[in-house]
């Protein structure tokens, strides 16, 4: 398949990337690693008459932490990130970038590129509003840094300027008495999920729940962040009785669509079942304990 | 096709250098296809499910039919043409053809090298490490287990050496 004929214009620096953004008009784009955006040209529901590949700037596929933040170049592959420890001290951003599409995807897909594209069926939305986590933005003579719960503002479209640049993402280190997970349900690896859920649970002690983080994809035009479910938890003790009651806010907020992924009952009850998994996960690694989650799908 | 601007693209394949004059929207898969000769990837479904494309881009599995060529430019590709050496073929190779591996064989260039660049970090892989491994690529002959099979017995002949 053929895409929409454009120009092709390689940026060495951000710099560039953004001047050449403001130079090339509206149709033009920015491809980073085009695992999102290469099915859509190619399929012509994007045709941008210009594409701007960042793939060849330096320094921007730095992993690091350091004063309790991790930060994550926008050009960092999903798979670099599944394999770093110093982002994998973060398990929900493990859980996460190790369970995007397959290795081939996660080897050429960016964490940028996934943040910018703002698709509701992404995976690092749900995992990002579940922590206090921000973008850095570039813009030339104008740089910001935005709160990743304001970032992205409804399917598809994210706060960024047609010129300005993600630059890094910024995921402040949860405590330690903190732990999250991030699960999610799909028909088979290379697919987006039917629904994904996301925890993170600060403990008070062992068993109560002083501060929780729950936030649902797939069901709405952007990742759903449940307040309902987290007052459900806050303040109380940690028990079936209470992760139900999450669950049920969860199931309550979800707003599915029925189409070829199931049925919009179907994935409230994949709701209620995936938030209870994350909760059950995101308590006992905030207790210490070292818990694998996964995906699921067929053949796994 | 159209007046969009030729661009060179220059990569090396399977350790020999190559370059092509291309439209910007050639994808991968059809530069080493249609303008190299390269006809061992295969083009499956071209919308980045099957994996049949897949190729080593420096040495880490991509989909061939999810990437433009320009963006490749300058970068070390491995196809299924690159494996065996002297008309002696790649243990991994060896391990699907003994295992039957394959049938129809159509997937199976892509199987190669995503057993490749699993092995190549993993050389011990638990099954589960294999499915991983796997799950991007699609074979709609075997029923997969003859493909565990085969992964299996080549990991433990590329150790053996």
């Amino acid at each position: 398949m053929y895409a929409h004929p454009f120009s092709y214009h390689r940026a060495a620096s951000i710099e560039e990337a953004s001047k050449l953004l403001q130079q090339l008009g509206d149709e033009a784009r920015l491809i980073a690693g085009g695992q999102s955006l290469i099915p859509l040209m190619k399929m012509r529901l994007a045709r941008p008459t210009a594409l701007i590949d960042i793939n060849f700037i330096p320094s921007l596929d730095v992993i690091q932490r350091n004063n309790g933040e991790l930060r994550l170049g926008a050009l960092v592959r999903h798979t670099e990130i599944e394999h770093s420890e110093i982002a994998s001290s973060i398990p929900i951003v493990h859980d996460c970038a190790a369970g995007i599409a397959d290795v081939q995807v996660r080897n050429q897909g960016t964490i940028g590129g996934s943040l910018a594209e703002a698709d509701p069926s992404g995976d690092w939305a749900v995992a990002l509003l579940a922590l206090d986590s921000f973008v850095h933005c570039f813009r030339v003579k104008s740089e910001r840094t935005v709160p990743f719960n304001e970032f992205i503002k409804d399917a598809y479209t994210s706060v960024l300027e047609h010129d300005e640049v993600v630059r890094e993402v910024i995921i402040k280190v949860p405590p330690k008495n903190s732990g999250g997970a991030y699960v999610a349900f799909k028909r088979s690896a290379p697919v987006y999920a039917t629904v994904s859920a996301a925890a993170q649970i600060t403990l008070d002690g062992k068993d109560s729940c002083r501060d929780a983080r729950i936030v649902l994809g797939c069901v709405g035009l952007m990742a759903i962040h449940v307040k309902r479910a987290e007052s459900a938890l806050r303040g109380k003790p940690i028990n079936d009785k209470t992760i139900q009651q999450a669950a049920e806010a969860a199931r309550e907020a979800a707003e599915p669509q029925s189409d070829m992924r199931g049925s919009a009952d179907y994935k409230r009850t994949l709701v209620a079942a995936l938030v209870k998994r994350a909760i059950g996960i995101a308590v006992r690694r905030a207790r210490g304990e070292d818990v694998e989650a996964e995906h699921e799908y067929v053949g796994r | 096709m159209s007046d969009a601007k030729q661009i060179r693209v220059r990569i090396r394949v399977n350790g020999e250098a190559r370059e092509a004059e291309v439209e910007p929207r050639t994808l991968l898969v059809e530069f080493l296809r249609d303008h190299l000769n390269l006809t061992g990837t295969h083009i499956g479904c071209d919308t980045t499910y099957c994996g049949a494309c897949t190729v080593l881009l420096d040495g880490r599995t991509v989909k061939s039919c999810t990437l433009f060529a320009p963006m490749a430019d300058g970068c070390e590709i491995t196809t299924v043409e690159g494996l065996a050496k002297n008309g002696n073929l790649h243990p991994v190779q060896k391990a699907f053809a003994e295992c039957h591996g394959l049938q129809c064989g159509y997937c199976t260039p892509g199987l190669l090298l995503s057993t490749l660049h699993l092995l190549s970090r993993t050389p011990k892989p638990t099954d589960k490490q294999i499915r991983k491994a796997i799950a991007g690529n699609t074979c709609r002959c075997t029923g997969y287990q003859n493909i565990f099979k085969a992964i299996r017995t080549a990991a433990a002949e590329m150790e053996k050496r």
